[in-house]
C-alpha cells in the first residue's frame, strides 16, 4: 500500500478552476437514465477532478443514488458517456472498474470475518498471500480495528462495521470511492465524529471520493464540492460556501439552509449596488449584479445574517424593518425568532445566546417590539 | 375468570394434541402386539420387529426408497437452484412469466395426471429409442425430480429474494466475476435455502406413492408402494412395527434440527450482546 497511503496530494486544492490544465479524473456526459418514461437521471453532464471529496446532494428520489450507481456499474445507462480515467466505461462491467463502493447497508458479508472480507477484493486481483496480509494489517490499522480482525460483522457494533466497509472498499487502492450515504445509519452523535474521520481518511489516501447523501450539514462538512439535485438534474453544483452564500436559485437557497424569499422588484441597478423595492421594504445590496431595472426578482435572506435588537422606535431607510416576537424556538445555543412585520410576513431570525439569562428570562420574549436590520452584502438577489 | 380461561385452553390444547397423536401412539403399541391379527390384542412381543428384520423384500424396499430419495433430492436441488436463480436474478428476460408458471405448475398439477403423463411418455420413449427400458429405479427418479424441482425452486426463489442483491453486488464491485460471485456469496448466503430444498425433495420423494406407481415396473417397489400393497390384503403387524421405526427415525432428524437451531440462536445471541458492549 506504502506510498499511495501515506502521499499527500501534490494537486491543487482548487483543480475544477482547471488552472494548471488537469484532465478530470471522472466525465460525465448527457447522462440520462430512464425508467419507463420517467428520468430518474436527466441529462446530466460534470467533471470530477482527482483528490476531489465530492458529495450528492439532494432528497430521496432525486437520483442521486441512480447516478452513483451508473458509475459503480450497477445500472445500465440510456444515454450520455462516463469516462473514467480517460477510459469509457459504456462496456466495463462492475467487476473491472477502477472504482470502488462503500454501500449504505455497508454489505459485509455475513459469513467471513472482518480479515476476510477486507482481504475479498485484492484475492480477485490474484494477489500474492504475503502482499495481501500486508495491506489487510495496513488498512485495519488506518482504521483503527486490528484488534477485530478475526470477527463476523455481525459481532460488531454499528460504527465498527462502517469503518470496515470503508477499510473493505479503499484496500484496493481505488481511482474512484463511491459512498452511498456512509454516515446515515450511524447515530447522531457518532456520525459527527466520523464525518471528520473520513475526511480525514480520504485526506490521507488522496482516493477521488463521490459521497451521495441526503444529510447537508454532512455534505458541507465533507465536500470540497457539491452538487444540489432535483428530479434527475443538477440544481447548482459548487464548493459548500458557493452553495450556501451564492445559491443560484430559490430551490437552492430553501435547500441548504433555511432562507427568507421575499418578492421584488429592481428599481435601481448601479455598478457597485442594486436596490430592490420588496414586500417588506426596500432592500439595497452593495455590490453589482446582472440584473434588469424593473425585472421581478427575488431577495433571499438567511434567518442568522439578520441582527434582531428590542426598540419601540420604528426603523425606517432600507435594510431594516420593524415588527413584533411572534415565537420563539429556544435550541440552546441560538434561538429562532419569528418576526411578524406589519404586512403580514414573518421573518425568520436566528441569534446566537451569548449571555445566560440570570432571572431565567430571555432578553427578547414574546410580543416584544423588535427591529430587524442586516448588512448591505447579506441579501442575496435570484433571478429564478 | 382467567384460571377458567387458562382451563378451557389446556383442555383445547390436550384435545388437539390427542387428535395428532393418538393414532400414532395406537400405531406404536400395536407395533408390540403379539396376536397376529392387529385388532385382536395379544400381550407385548417383539416379534413382529423379528419379522420385519428378516423380510428381505421390506430391506430392498427401504434401500430402493432411500437411493431414490437421495439422488432426486440432490438433482432436484442442482435444478431447481438454477432455475430459482434464472427467475430472480437474470433480469427481465423474453418469456420469464411463461417460465415461472411453468415452473410451478407441477405444485398444483393432480398427482395422478402428472403420474399418468410422464407413464405415457415413458412407454413412448421406449418405443422411439428403447430407453429407458424396463420401468423401474430410473423411471421413478426422473419423474421424483420433474416435481420435487418445482418445490426447490420455490424455496430458492423466496429466499433470493429475500437476502436482496446487495452482497451480490458488492462482491462484483470488489471485482468477483460473476461464476465467483455464485460460488463465494451466493451460494453460502443460500445454504439455509439448499437445506431445506434438499430435504424438502427428499421427503417428499420417500412419501410419493400415487406418481412411482404409475412409473413403476415388476419388481420395483419403494416403501409406500410395498406398504400400501401390503395393506390392502389387511392390516399386518409387521407394517406395525416398520411405521414404528419411521417414527423413530422421523423424530430423531427433528430433535437434532432443533437442537443445532436452538444453538444457533444461543450463538446469535451472545454476539449481539458482544456488539453492543462495543458501542460504549
Amino acid at each position: 500500500m506504502g506510498a499511495k497511503l501515506t502521499e499527500t496530494n501534490a494537486v491543487s486544492d482548487t483543480p475544477w478552476l482547471n488552472q494548471d490544465g488537469q484532465q478530470p479524473l471522472v466525465k460525465i456526459k448527457g447522462l440520462t437514465k430512464k425508467y419507463g418514461g420517467w428520468a430518474a437521471v436527466d441529462n446530466i453532464d460534470l467533471d470530477i477532478y482527482e483528490g476531489e471529496l465530492f458529495c450528492l446532494l439532494g432528497g430521496s428520489g432525486c437520483g442521486k443514488s441512480t447516478l452513483l450507481r451508473m458509475l459503480a456499474g450497477f445500472e445500465t445507462l440510456n444515454s450520455g458517456t462516463i469516462t473514467i480515467d480517460g477510459v469509457d466505461m459504456a462496456d466495463v462491467p462492475a467487476y473491472e472498474r477502477p472504482t470502488n463502493m462503500m454501500f449504505q447497508s455497508y454489505a459485509l458479508f455475513p459469513h467471513m470475518s472482518v480479515e476476510k472480507n477486507i482481504a475479498f477484493g485484492l484475492q480477485q486481483d490474484r494477489m500474492p498471500k504475503s502482499e495481501i496480509g500486508d495491506r489487510v494489517h495496513e488498512i485495519l490499522k488506518l482504521v483503527e480495528l486490528e484488534n477485530f480482525k478475526k470477527r463476523k460483522p455481525k459481532q460488531l457494533s454499528g460504527g465498527q462495521r462502517q469503518r470496515v466497509a470503508l477499510a473493505r472498499a479503499l484496500v484496493k487502492e481505488p481511482k474512484l470511492l463511491l459512498l452511498d450515504e456512509p454516515l446515515a445509519a450511524l447515530d447522531k452523535k457518532l456520525r459527527k465524529q466520523t464525518q471528520f474521520e473520513l475526511a480525514n481518511i480520504q485526506d490521507q489516501v488522496g482516493v477521488t471520493f463521490i459521497v451521495v447523501t441526503h444529510d447537508q450539514e454532512e455534505a458541507m462538512t465533507l465536500a470540497t464540492r457539491m452538487a444540489v439535485m432535483d428530479a434527475g438534474r443538477f440544481k447548482q453544483v459548487g464548493t459548500p460556501t458557493e452553495i450556501y452564500e451564492f445559491p443560484n436559485s430559490r430551490f437552492v437557497a430553501d435547500f441548504i439552509g433555511s432562507a427568507n424569499i421575499f418578492e421584488g422588484r429592481v428599481t435601481e441597478n448601479g455598478a457597485d449596488h442594486v436596490r430592490v423595492k420588496t414586500e417588506i421594504g426596500e432592500v439595497f445590496i452593495d455590490h453589482g449584479q446582472s440584473v434588469n431595472v424593473d425585472s421581478k426578482i427575488w431577495v433571499a435572506l438567511r434567518p442568522e445574517k439578520i441582527h434582531i435588537v428590542k426598540s419601540q422606535d420604528p426603523a425606517s431607510g432600507p435594510n431594516q424593518v420593524s415588527g413584533e416576537v411572534d415565537d420563539i424556538g429556544y435550541l440552546g445555543e441560538t434561538s429562532i425568532y419569528k418576526v411578524k412585520l406589519p404586512s403580514g410576513h414573518i421573518v425568520d431570525v436566528t441569534a446566537p445566546n451569548q449571555t445566560r439569562p440570570m432571572n431565567r428570562t430571555h432578553r427578547i420574549t414574546w410580543e416584544d417590539k423588535v427591529n430587524i436590520s442586516w448588512e448591505p452584502s447579506s441579501a442575496m438577489l435570484l433571478t429564478s | 375468570m382467567y384460571s377458567r380461561r387458562s382451563r378451557f385452553l389446556t383442555i383445547m390444547l390436550i384435545l388437539g394434541l390427542a387428535f395428532f397423536y393418538i393414532p400414532m401412539i395406537m400405531l406404536v403399541i400395536y407395533s408390540f402386539n403379539d396376536s397376529k391379527l392387529v385388532p385382536v390384542w395379544g400381550g407385548w412381543s417383539v416379534r413382529w420387529y423379528q419379522v420385519l428384520f428378516e423380510s428381505e423384500e421390506v430391506w430392498s424396499a427401504v434401500a430402493l426408497s432411500l437411493k431414490i430419495a437421495f439422488i432426486n433430492a440432490t438433482c432436484a436441488t442442482i435444478l431447481g437452484t438454477m432455475a430459482g436463480l434464472a427467475m430472480v436474478r437474470f433480469g427481465r428476460f423474453r418469456g420469464r412469466t411463461l417460465f415461472g408458471g411453468l415452473l410451478v405448475a407441477p405444485l398444483v398439477m393432480p398427482e395422478v395426471i402428472t403420474g399418468l403423463s410422464l407413464l405415457v411418455m415413458f412407454i413412448a420413449l421406449n418405443q422411439l429409442f428403447g430407453w429407458p427400458g424396463e420401468r423401474g429405479f430410473t423411471t421413478i427418479t426422473i419423474a421424483h425430480i420433474t416435481f420435487s424441482l418445482a418445490y426447490v425452486a420455490v424455496t430458492i426463489q423466496a429466499r433470493l429474494t429475500g437476502m436482496g442483491e446487495t452482497l451480490e453486488e458488492a462482491a462484483a464491485d470488489l471485482g468477483a466475476k460473476p461464476f465467483k460471485v455464485l460460488t463465494a456469496i451466493t451460494l453460502p448466503r443460500l445454504t439455509p435455502a439448499l437445506v431445506s430444498g434438499w430435504l424438502l425433495a427428499f421427503t417428499l420423494s420417500l412419501d410419493d406413492l400415487v406418481i412411482a406407481s404409475f412409473v413403476t415396473g415388476p419388481g420395483a417397489n419403494t416403501l409406500p408402494i410395498l406398504i400400501f400393497s401390503r395393506i390392502r390384503t389387511g392390516l399386518r403387524p409387521d407394517i406395525n412395527a416398520l411405521a414404528t421405526i419411521i417414527i423413530l427415525a422421523v423424530a430423531i432428524c427433528i430433535s437434532i434440527a432443533a437442537i443445532l437451531m436452538f444453538r444457533q440462536q444461543r450463538a446469535d445471541m451472545l454476539d449481539q450482546q458482544m456488539a453492543a458492549r462495543e458501542d460504549t
